[in-house]
């Protein structure tokens, strides 16, 4: 047993404890069980993350057989090396971090030890994600994040909406799966493995090879990475298939936190990150990837400006951010992209984290409508907002600073699609900045909408939730300063080893530092503009808002419902799905096929029979049954008869 | 020592002492119950020598028992081999269980009830270890008269509809299953499986007729579609183990019929009608899937589930390759456990109310959490999660038909998003939601009964999801031989096409 299998199978161990025992632990053994597991969890990812990219001991640990038939042959592996080692320190911290203010947060729930279970069951799933070493392995950490997603949006099981926002989320991301279980069929027929070393290495000579489909030739490696990025749309809710993400705040905010903002959503990422080798081959698809990303950067910021409810004002800003992610893989920037995800983990679970502050603190309203003027009883939570806010607007000094401009200079540096996703990145750029601070002044400032009596009870959080915020804020401020030059400096190609693969001639990375000047100050620049604007909104002129949505009704019910995204699948998708559902079952096995076979036979039969009068008992099935034990007696006669 | 013979005979003995037993009503049922109940678990426990004493290196048939029976090269021969020794632990696996989950909700001619449950049990061993055209066809069409008795005597409101729909389908094939029986003695003098395995006894055109044949039988027992629509009403209206049993094992009767017969004695049939298998297995797979997404009933939902289920089994073995072949008899595994597992999710609820409506029942996660994730665990295992034996099956013969035509598994696969569907939506409607009606407050949680019932079906699908490799082992060298038999027989097809030319 290696340090490896701690860190993977102690969130399992804990789970299943919890999750079994909880009734007969009791509330508190049940937390400090899971809690403890995850911090030993998350202590020995830094212990991992040291050994691997300092020490540079990347291995690969076998734990069982899995799958074995023919070619198809799979095990139950530990994959650790670079790659890997960044992610575990993400989930791993961010996991107990949120484990820990789980405590605080669900004091008064009924169902803490389920609660816990569930947390810890996920994180074991996505530690079998992360650190797979092959696809089937990946796929099964990949829906396991999803079953515990499922699990943990429908918790509060006894809301309708948290049942449907559950079943969404899953339903959905099935879709995504679909994409990506044949992306996994294809490279299997067309490599004949499922691990990665094999698919990888085979991929250079795949390059440029075609099969036939329908009326064409289709190029291999395109298809089979556009069919996994389905599978990455759907688990990073990337426009088309992001329907589910907003939906998911239905869920304890924790959860939000940890499995919708910093870690299970930005699995899409670490995929695609991971399958560098294939998309490097397959140009095609990372243009798709970086217009994907793009388009969703903008439009999630977009619908982002006109919510009302707080932590869906929160979900679409990572719906946003995961963009910023996508295009930077499609830009052959994967180490940008993955450190980006790594500083975002940490200020987008602090704000997730701090908007569960203050959620706490007014009784559980979400309406950012009926919030205002919180500041002065909060006010540590209130700092908290402020320093996820500044390192989500990417302020010098504040983690996104260098990963965001990190990759708005990959995409300008690319040039082609990048130029699109470069002024996606800075249109949204700008609406980020503006809803943030939308966000913090609708809720911390002006003048209390709240009743009187939640306003008498304003609190600040207990200690327990307000240390995990502390955390996650230094990992805010300085994650950005103390690592920018391993993940994304010079060096990075040291930094990664050959955990990424990036072809000579995809240079973006290496361009990023000669970018113009004003590429490199533009982000902080319209930065400002949106805090400017979001406080002549809500602070100066609070009339301006409202006579902006009279002004232009048709834009901001637009932008208010989401794009009108639901309501399209639901007329396209889900209505119809019923629709034929009901029109088979009753027309096409009910009057087609009983129709014209049993019941036309039987009906047939019973009107020869009363002519003839035969038919004595009256139960058909008397005869049936004589019949059929004629026919057995028939054939024994029959074949003995033959014998002699 | 004939362990076939006495782990298929086994049971007949249990029978027999049931139907001996004289007395009260009342004393002659709790007999008949424990004799049943001892008798199934000593079967299996028997049956598991089978497995201990199995040898994985060969593709032969092994426990070999031969003795003349009828005279002319028809015999009582007896054997397994890696395809079908594991359908045979599956049933003996099940039994016990069935007996159980009938304890206390049959009430009337439990003798009778139980005499049925162990001469099918019988039966179906024997239909799995025959290999003998003529036994094996005995044990195939007897094994649904006790089936038939136990749908239409202890069956619900429309059971004599139900068992007549069953039987006016199964009759249909059995006909002209009978018929190519016949046929095949004919031409080939002989009813002794392995010998009609030996490629290049029938002609091509003979081979697509008698395909025919056994493919009428073998469809309606899977079911594939369009002959399925008997197997919605009799799991409705069968008792619980009734279901339970239809489910698990006698749906994998066609399935396995496919590989012991069609595959192996009609090759080139067998390739000439995969694309026609193909269609009717997508077909399966989407329109049972929707179908089940509007059922009102849970036991109509699950049983258009397993329709769906079921043409992904048709979909592997007619891949002709390794991994949908043996994707089909792991599915075929897995599905035994996960749809009989399901069944008796709805009997627990049934038992307490009487119905299978599901707008009844709603919000059981507040009273019955054990039921709740023991549920749970199985509504996931239908859908295909990894972790659960349901993925490794539906993913291999995903697999195996990507190989052979990317259309059938791109289609098949969209049945991965629609089962999420319908399986995620029934469990809302009956586990999640506001516990609001009286009655359904009133329901308790799992008996320990009921958890001795459900703990090894958890742990099984458990182990078949984690670590299924003592599985593929038992099926890989038959598999093997399966396919390359298949393959040599097409070649040699081929050569005599071509010098014919």
């Amino acid at each position: 047993m290696t340090m490896y299998h701690l860190i993977v199978f102690l969130p399992l161990l804990a789970a299943i404890v919890a999750g079994l025992f909880g009734r007969r632990l009791g509330d508190a053994a049940s937390m400090a069980v899971t809690c403890v597991a995850v911090i030993i969890s998350a202590i020995l990812s830094w212990v991992a993350f040291y050994l691997v990219i300092s020490k540079g001991m990347v291995v690969t640990v076998k734990v069982l057989d899995w799958i074995d038939s023919g070619s198809f042959s799979v095990d139950w592996a530990l994959k650790i090396d670079q790659l890997t080692a960044v992610m575990l320190v993400v989930v791993n911290t961010v996991s107990a971090v949120v484990h820990v203010y789980s405590v605080g947060y669900m004091s008064h729930d009924p169902h803490r030890p389920r609660f816990f279970a569930y947390l810890s069951l996920f994180t074991f799933a996505m530690l079998m994600l992360i650190t797979a070493d092959n696809f089937v392995q990946l796929y099964m950490g990949w829906e396991g994040v999803g079953l515990a997603s499922y699990l943990l949006i429908g918790f509060w099981y006894h809301k309708p909406t948290a049942n449907a926002a559950a079943i969404k989320a899953f339903v959905v991301n099935r879709v995504g799966d679909f994409g990506f279980a044949l992306g996994i069929m294809a490279l299997f027929l067309a490599t004949n493995s499922v691990s990665f070393d094999a698919v990888f290495g085979a991929a250079p000579a795949l390059a440029g090879k075609t099969f036939h489909f329908l009326w064409k030739d289709w190029d291999i490696l395109t298809v089979a990475t556009f069919l996994l990025f389905l599978g990455a749309m759907g688990k990073s809710a990337q426009l088309g298939l992001h329907t589910w993400l907003p939906d998911a705040m239905e869920g304890p905010t924790p959860v939000s936190a940890l499995i919708h903002a910093a870690t299970m959503v930005t699995a899409g990422v670490f995929m695609v990150a991971r399958c560098s080798p294939l998309f490097e081959y397959a140009p095609d698809t990372l243009a798709f990837v970086t217009v994907i990303g793009a388009s969703t950067a903008f439009f999630a910021a977009t619908v982002g400006l006109a919510q009302n409810d707080i932590k869906r004002v929160i979900a679409y800003s990572t719906c946003s951010q995961l963009g910023y992610m996508f295009f930077a893989l499609g830009v052959s920037a994967y180490p940008a992209a993955i450190f980006h995800l790594f500083t975002h983990a940490f200020f987008k679970a602090l704000l997730f984290l701090g908007a569960g502050s203050v959620i706490h603190a007014v009784d559980g309203e979400q309406d950012m409508r009926r919030m205002g003027g919180l500041w002065k009883h909060i006010k540590v939570t209130y700092v908290m907002m402020w320093i996820g806010s500044l390192a989500l607007a990417g302020f010098p000094i504040f983690a996104g600073y260098y990963s965001k401009d990190m990759i708005l200079e990959v995409a300008y540096a690319a040039g082609g699609v990048g130029q699109y996703a470069y002024i996606m990145g800075m249109a949204a750029a700008i609406l980020t900045a503006f809803y943030s601070w939308r966000l913090i002044f609708m809720t911390f400032h002006g003048k209390p909408r709240a009743d009187h009596h939640v306003m008498e009870h304003v609190h600040e959080s207990p200690m327990i939730m307000l240390a995990p915020l502390a955390v996650l804020a230094v990992g805010a401020v300085f994650a950005g300063i103390a690592f920018h030059d391993g993940f994304i400096g010079h060096h990075w190609k040291d930094f990664w080893g050959s955990s990424i693969l990036i072809l000579e001639n995809h240079k973006a990375m290496d361009e990023a530092h000669s970018v113009p000047f004003l590429v490199k100050v533009g982000p902080i620049i319209v930065g400002i503009i949106g805090i400017f604007v979001a406080w002549i909104a809500y602070i100066r002129d609070t009339s301006l808002p409202h006579r902006a949505a009279a002004q232009q009704p048709l834009l901001y019910q637009f932008l208010l419902n989401k794009w009108y995204f639901d309501e399209l699948y639901d007329r396209i998708f889900v209505r119809p799905a019923f629709w034929i559902g009901r029109v088979l079952w009753k027309g096409g096995d009910g009057k087609i096929i009983d129709g014209l076979g049993p019941d036309g036979f039987a009906a047939t039969v019973v009107r020869l029979a009363r002519r003839a009068s035969i038919l004595q008992s009256g139960y058909v099935y008397h005869y049936a049954f004589a019949m059929l034990i004629g026919v057995a007696a028939l054939v024994t006669y029959f074949f003995s008869a033959m014998g002699h | 020592m004939p362990l076939l013979s006495i782990v298929t005979f086994l049971p007949l003995v249990g029978a027999a002492f049931i139907f001996l037993a004289r007395g009260p009503e009342e004393i002659v049922a709790r007999n008949a119950r424990s004799v049943a109940l001892w008798t199934t678990t000593i079967t299996f426990l028997v049956s598991l020598l089978i497995w201990l004493n199995f040898d994985n290196s060969t593709a032969a048939f092994q426990f070999v028992e031969k003795v003349d029976w009828i005279g002319a090269g028809i015999n009582y021969h007896m054997g397994v081999d890696g395809i079908s020794m594991l359908f045979v632990i599956l049933t003996t696996f099940l039994m016990p269980f069935c007996i159980l989950a009938s304890w206390e909700s049959i009430e009337t001619r439990v003798k009778e009830y139980m005499i049925a449950f162990l001469v099918m049990e019988t039966l179906m061993i024997g239909v799995f270890c025959a290999l003998d055209l003529v036994l094996f066809y005995l044990m195939f069409e007897a094994g649904l008269i006790p089936m038939f008795l136990i749908i239409g005597i202890w069956g619900g409101k429309r059971r004599i509809y139900a068992s007549f729909k069953f039987f006016l389908y199964t009759l249909l094939g059995s006909v002209l299953l009978l018929l190519a029986l016949l046929y095949m003695y004919f031409i080939a003098g002989t009813t002794d499986i392995p010998s009609l395995m030996k490629t290049g006894l029938f002609s091509a055109q003979a081979q697509t007729w008698l395909w025919l044949a056994f493919f009428a039988s073998f469809a309606v027992k899977m079911p594939m579609w369009p002959v399925h629509t008997w197997l919605p009403d009799a799991h409705v209206e069968a008792p619980t183990a009734g279901s339970v049993i239809l489910a698990a094992v006698l749906l994998k009767m066609g399935g396995y019929g496919f590989l012991r017969f069609s595959l192996p004695m009609f090759p080139i049939a067998s390739e000439y009608f995969a694309p026609f298998v193909f269609t009717l297995s997508v077909i399966a797979i989407v329109y049972a899937s929707l179908v089940a997404l509007v059922q009102e009933d849970m036991k109509k939902l699950i049983a258009y589930s397993s329709v769906a289920h079921m043409g992904f089994v048709t979909m592997g073995i007619f891949a002709l390759n390794t991994q949908g072949v043996e994707g089909a008899i792991f599915q075929m595994l897995s599905h035994g456990i996960v749809s009989g597992a399901l069944f008796l999710c709805v009997g627990v609820v049934y038992d307490r109310l009487h119905t299978r409506e599901i707008a009844r029942y709603g919000g059981l996660a507040s009273n019955m959490p054990k039921y709740a994730a023991v549920f749970m665990l199985f509504t996931m295992a239908n859908v295909g999660l990894p972790g659960t034996g349901g993925f490794v099956g539906e993913l291999l013969t995903l697999v195996g038909a990507f190989q052979a035509n990317t259309w059938v598994a791109l289609i098949a696969t969209s049945g991965v998003i629609l089962a999420a569907a319908y399986a995620l939506y029934l469990y809302r409607r009956i586990v999640f939601g506001e516990l609001t009606k009286a009655d359904l407050k009133a329901m308790v949680d799992l008996s320990p009964r009921e958890i001795a019932i459900f703990a090894p079906l958890v742990i099984m699908t458990l182990w078949m999801g984690i670590y299924p490799a003592p599985f593929f082992d038992v099926m890989a060298a038959s598999v093997k031989h399966l396919l390359d038999q298949h393959q040599t027989a097409l070649a040699a097809a081929k050569a005599i096409a071509t010098a014919a030319r």
